[in-house]
């Protein structure tokens, strides 16, 4: 008893004496009414939708390394040697295609014997002319669009292929049976499916990228989540003002609203798990990131999850208390030494420049053997944002003090940022963040986007599509191009049949071979797509002499000469010495002209002639080439010539013709950080309205006396709007000094200099756009608040 | 049955929120410079009858006049222009925008009426003598007591020199002393400039500083006046 | 109230001559009832016999009303000792007032009219009050200061009443 007589400091600050005051605070929170509850829900849900998107993003390396094992695990194994037929083998022969911009991954099998290989996710090998297919794919089929697909392939649907061999739910693939096929005419002989190839190590510059991309997104995340364990914050220090009034002190307060604010995270925690797992139910159903993913594949790395299950409470129990920091909680009330004490400058300005610093350490990431170290570049960018969010509450504190005058509303709205700019600045330093972090990355990006681009030398103005005829039979190549020829949406063919020639006789002293050259048959129309053919008609013949310069001009002439005599048989092979030559003689008649680059970038010389003078059944093992020009405005011409070339061979691929490409990563790379850069500034969003939501309710007293006395709506939705405005302009500007402070130090890095401005003004203007929508949402709630219901004393 | 020479009279309101009625058929008028309470128990529907009389709510039925307008017919942007430029008000508490100075509150209505800055602030720091508070002018309403806070709301309420205050238990949460000296001061203003001043009270040394009193029970109004 | 202890008190500021006294007594104390002279002087002859004043001096001239008086110590104490002791609280149990509503009631008579009439009757007296307190000096403002919370006091129990006019009618028909 002695213990009472004299009154003990309850906060010795050892562990128990946190425990018992966050264990104070989660039960207030747990139990506090309606308000407290209010409080919680807020704080959980905010913290909710920020712990979803962080599992989500945990979850990409595994759902990226599934899909690849699972590509690598389909395609047929590959050996050194050919495989010997046996009862465990089968012919293979892919069936590319792709339907508009889907692309399409079929096989042709057939099996040798009684145990063929089994493909992943296939219980039975599909019989001749049947199929097994992935369910995405048999929807498309059943689909009316599908439609046009359905005449490649012909086969009779057997069977479905289990996930196990699919890379995605969206997966268009199918395996389908044959009984023809053999290594002879296209196929290739395998004992089992999977492969597995070395990780293609990610470019230095692109993984630099990735580490920049990976903290400018969730850097906002983060801070939204710190914004989220505030919510209601103003309300929940006037209830601890009372716990003072019956005797806890100053550390027991800050505990107890620590505590409040785990409790708060703590569901938080549960309720972004819970969404996830939800969510993650529908990924098989949401195009994301360009891909759809089975379920099970959306599942955290555990070390990832692990961080985010224990980084969460910890940041809001230090969120929490760093915010007490400025705010004295006293028995009779909350004292907010915001107005008195001034931010300093001083502490702020390291943050952004140990975080240059750190980026300049790491060195170049030009060139192939620089490294991108994640821990300088993440922890560079991460410093670097982290300051720019530090600057923000300064830089609006420094600049509102020195606004004054203007029209009542700008006032308001003025004195109100004077008075508590640092609830204006943590509500738009998400966005600015977001923005600055969104510049530097796109800086980087346009910077190094020209090394990622590729040139094909294709001019697909002059052609839109190119297919390779497998058939050597001239029977079916003039079959085939008449078909194109008769295609729907097909305005031209420039198909042309390939061989080539030698000089006759005996091989003369210091040759090792016979002086050959291409043959090529067209018509006119097609000879001139390859060669400055001038007048051309049917029966003409030309010597093509390549301007590319790669082959010399008298070694053409070795062969290819008006009146010379050539032989298109070949006699290179084991069976070559007794063959019987195929002669030819060149027309006197014969121009010599310049060959031009064909649509597909390539220059073709030799010999070019016209069926009415080289009859191409002459020619031995002919190879036939086709490029299709479409009609511009038919839709899915693509499709129907696409058609047409499986209806002659399923092995027959039909491409378009591009005249860039880019790399591969590139592109995924940067369609990943768009879609991510979205549900970021929506997340952002969503925070600044239940802030400024939440600022209203607040002040709905005071609403409804200033309605009361005849202030006129306009005068405060436009309040409303500068003082929602004033700090986004100053974050806005921040942002952009920041982001290009950033972006140019990531130049530096990457060895580039050139600044385009044309990627750097969407940003900002987007983020002007996010608060135009976030004050016109706000406005609705304001109306509601102006009612006179306010002014009943409760 | 506007009685002759009234300034504000209302006649049968009725308002109701939800099934509760509030007000049930009051009748109630003021004449120019005239002091009057609005006395009655709580929840009676005082607070109602000030915001129908005053034009911020319009109630289910009835009529409420004011000089020519009859402002149950005006339109909500009309009945704002005139809270403007007519009337005053005056609340229990929680009135003054905190985030301006004591000086700049004073001088909002008059600001809303579209009076320059420098003009307003200058007639706001004369009523801010008038009411003995100006030294807190410079002041924001967190850092004064609540009877200087209760004086700048009075200042900012005849600022515009209004012809009728509304006054919500305006000493409601204040002590004796200070509630006194602010009804003092806001009965000798309104005499002075013959504003009429609707004072909605529960007590009755409040009352007292009114010309007369009515009683507000169970939605409907009791003038004590007719009774003797 | 003590006369007596009254005008010791006064007399403690200072000696004061009788007819001071008087003029003292009435501005603070006697708006409603001065005192005699007499009074006085037969209240000064008590003190003086009990030792708790003193005749400071005598003026020139005739008649008890040129004497001065001043307080002893033993005055000073009783003063203090007066001040002191708590006065007896004075509940009005069985008021008029009470008993009017009461009879209003088992008469069948509308007790609201008369609760209404009683408070325009207070309101009007304690406007009265309110109004000479306006324009009084501090005396005044003392003296309409407690009648009017007394006045007030009646109104707050004639509001409570009126809310339980109901539950009362009830006990006294029943």
């Amino acid at each position: 008893m002695s213990g009472r007589t004299r009154p003990r400091p309850a906060a010795a600050g050892g562990p128990r004496a946190w425990a018992r005051d966050l264990a104070m605070g989660m039960r207030f929170a747990a139990g506090g009414g309606r308000e407290g509850w209010t409080r919680t829900l807020l704080t959980a849900l905010g913290v909710g939708l920020g712990v979803t998107l962080l599992l989500a993003a945990a979850s990409l390396p595994t759902l990226l390394e599934n899909r690849t094992v699972r590509r690598e695990a389909v395609a047929p194994a590959e050996t050194e040697r050919p495989v010997p037929p046996s009862p465990r083998t089968l012919v293979q022969a892919p069936l590319e295609t792709a339907f508009r911009s889907e692309p399409v991954r079929g096989q042709l099998l057939r099996p040798d014997g009684a145990r063929p290989p089994l493909p992943p996710g296939v219980t039975a090998l599909p019989g001749p002319d049947q199929m097994v297919l992935s369910p995405a794919l048999r929807k498309l089929l059943h689909s009316p669009e599908g439609a046009l697909l359905r005449p490649r392939l012909p086969f009779k649907d057997v069977g479905t292929i289990g996930p196990a061999g699919l890379v995605g739910p969206g997966d268009l693939a199918y395996y389908a049976g044959s009984a023809t096929l053999t290594p002879e005419n296209g196929g290739h002989r395998i004992r089992a499916f999977g492969v597995t190839r070395a990780p293609e190590p990610l470019d230095a510059k692109l993984l630099a990228v990735l580490i920049v991309g990976c903290v400018v997104l969730l850097m906002p995340v983060a801070l939204f989540i710190a914004t989220a364990v505030r919510f209601g914050g103003e309300r929940r220090d006037r209830r601890l003002a009372a716990l003072r009034l019956i005797g806890a002190d100053a550390r027991m307060t800050r505990r107890t609203a620590a505590g409040e604010a785990l409790f708060g995270a703590l569901c938080g925690l549960l309720v972004g798990t819970v969404l996830f797992l939800v969510g993650r139910q529908f990924a098989d159903r949401i195009t994301f990131w360009d891909i759809i993913a089975f379920p099970s594949d959306v599942t955290p790395v555990p070390w990832l999850a692990a961080l985010v299950a224990a980084a969460v409470p910890l940041a809001a129990v230090a969120v929490t208390l760093l915010a007490l920091r400025r705010v004295g909680i006293e028995p009779l009330g909350v004292v907010r030494s915001g107005g008195g004490r001034r931010r300093r400058l001083w502490w702020r300005l390291p943050f952004p420049a140990a975080g240059i610093a750190l980026l300049l350490l790491n060195g170049g990431i030009e060139g192939s053997r620089s490294t991108a170290g994640p821990f300088l570049i993440g922890g560079g960018a991460a410093l670097f944002l982290l300051g720019v969010a530090l600057l923000l509450p300064w830089a609006v504190d420094a600049t509102v003090s020195r606004l004054s005058g203007g029209p009542v509303p700008w006032q308001l709205a003025v004195r109100r940022l004077q008075l508590s700019g640092g609830t204006a600045a943590r509500a738009v330093s998400g966005i600015t963040v977001a923005v600055a972090g969104a510049i530097a990355l796109q800086l980087l990006f346009s910077a190094i986007q020209s090394d990622y681009l590729k040139v094909t030398g294709q001019d697909s103005s002059r052609a839109q599509l190119q297919s390779t005829l497998p058939s050597h039979d001239i029977g079916t190549i003039r079959k085939t191009i008449s078909a194109f020829r008769e295609t729907e949406g097909v305005r031209g063919v420039i198909a042309t049949i390939e061989a080539s020639a030698s000089r006759p006789g005996p091989l003369r002293k210091g040759e090792t071979f016979a002086p050959s050259t291409q043959v090529t048959v067209g018509d006119c129309a097609t000879l001139r797509e390859l060669a400055r053919t001038g007048p051309c008609k049917d029966g003409d013949v030309f010597v093509v002499k390549d301007a590319g310069g790669q082959v010399e001009g008298s070694y053409i002439d070795e062969t290819a000469r008006p009146g010379a005599t050539v032989d298109f048989a070949f006699h290179d092979g084991p069976d070559g010495a007794g063959k019987r030559p195929r002669l030819w003689t060149v027309p006197r008649s014969a121009r010599t002209v310049e060959s031009r680059k064909d649509p597909m970038g390539q220059d073709s010389f030799g010999l070019f002639a016209t069926p009415g003078a080289l009859d191409p059944a002459l020619l031995e093992e002919p190879m036939a080439r086709a490029m299709i020009q479409l009609a511009p405005g038919v839709l899915d011409a693509v499709e129907h010539a696409r058609n047409t070339a499986a209806g002659i061979s399923p092995l027959m691929s039909v491409r378009a013709l591009r005249d860039t490409v880019r790399d591969g990563q590139y592109t995924s790379v940067r369609t990943g950080l768009g879609v991510a850069a979205g549900a970021t500034l929506a997340l952002i969003a969503a925070s600044m309205l239940v802030t400024m939501v939440e600022q209203l309710r607040e002040r709905r007293r005071l609403l409804s006396v200033l309605v009361a006395f005849g202030t006129r709506r306009a005068t405060l939705a436009w309040s409303v709007l500068w003082q929602t405005a004033v700090p986004v302009v100053l974050g806005l500007a921040l942002a952009l000094s920041g982001g290009l402070a950033l972006g140019l130090a990531l130049l530096r890095m990457a060895g580039t200099a050139g600044l385009d401005w044309s990627v750097v003004w969407p940003l900002p203007a987007a983020g002007a756009a996010l608060i135009a929508v976030v004050t016109l949402l706000s406005l609705p709630p304001l109306w509601r608040m102006m009612r006179p219901e306010g002014l009943r004393t409760e | 049955m506007t009685p002759e020479g009234s300034l504000l009279a209302a006649e049968g309101l009725r308002k109701a929120y939800g099934p509760t009625p509030a007000l049930d058929g009051a009748d109630f008028s003021i004449h120019p410079g005239e002091v009057v309470a609005v006395m009655g128990p709580s929840g009676s529907g005082k607070s109602t009858l000030l915001h129908c009389l005053a034009g911020i709510i319009r109630p289910d039925s009835g009529t409420v006049r004011y000089g020519p307008h009859t402002l149950t017919d005006l339109s909500d942007t009309h009945r704002s222009a005139l809270r403007r430029t007519d009337f005053g008000f005056v609340f229990q508490f929680g009135q003054l925008v905190p985030e301006l100075t004591c000086l700049e509150n004073v001088a909002l209505p008059l600001r809303l009426n579209a009076t320059r800055r420098k003009a307003a602030e200058h007639r706001a720091r004369d009523w801010l003598e008038r009411l003995e508070v100006d030294d807190v002018a410079a002041k924001r309403p967190g850092e004064i007591s609540g009877g200087q806070g209760q004086r700048v709301a009075v200042a900012r309420a005849l600022a515009p020199q209004p012809r009728v205050v509304f006054a919500d238990e305006p000493t409601g949460a204040l002590d004796s002393l200070n509630g006194e000296r602010v009804l003092t001061l806001l009965t000798d203003a309104a005499r002075d400039t013959s504003a009429a001043v609707v004072l909605v009270t529960h007590e009755a040394r409040v009352a007292a500083y009114a010309d007369r009193e009515i009683v507000v029970r169970d939605g409907r109004v009791k003038d004590m006046a007719g009774r003797i | 109230m003590s006369i007596g202890h009254t005008l010791l008190g006064l007399l403690e500021s200072g000696p004061r001559h009788g007819y001071d006294l008087k003029r003292a007594f009435d501005e603070h104390f006697g708006q409603d009832r001065p005192l005699h002279y007499g009074q006085v002087y037969s209240t000064m002859s008590r003190l003086l016999k009990n030792g708790l004043v003193e005749v400071d001096g005598v003026e020139a001239g005739a008649g008890p009303e040129r004497k001065r008086y001043a307080i002893t110590d033993a005055g000073v104490t009783d003063v203090a000792q007066w001040l002191a002791r708590p006065e007896k609280p004075e509940p009005y149990l069985q008021s008029t007032l009470y008993t009017k509503v009461v009879l209003a009631l088992m008469t069948g008579r509308d007790a609201a009219e008369l609760l209404d009439g009683q408070r325009t009757e207070h309101l009007r007296l304690m406007r009265g009050l309110t109004e000479r307190k306006r324009s009084g000096d501090l005396a005044d403002q003392l003296i309409c200061d407690h009648a009017l919370f007394h006045l007030e006091a009646d109104l707050r129990w004639l509001e409570l009443t009126a809310a339980r006019l109901d539950k009362l009618a009830a006990a006294v028909r029943g």
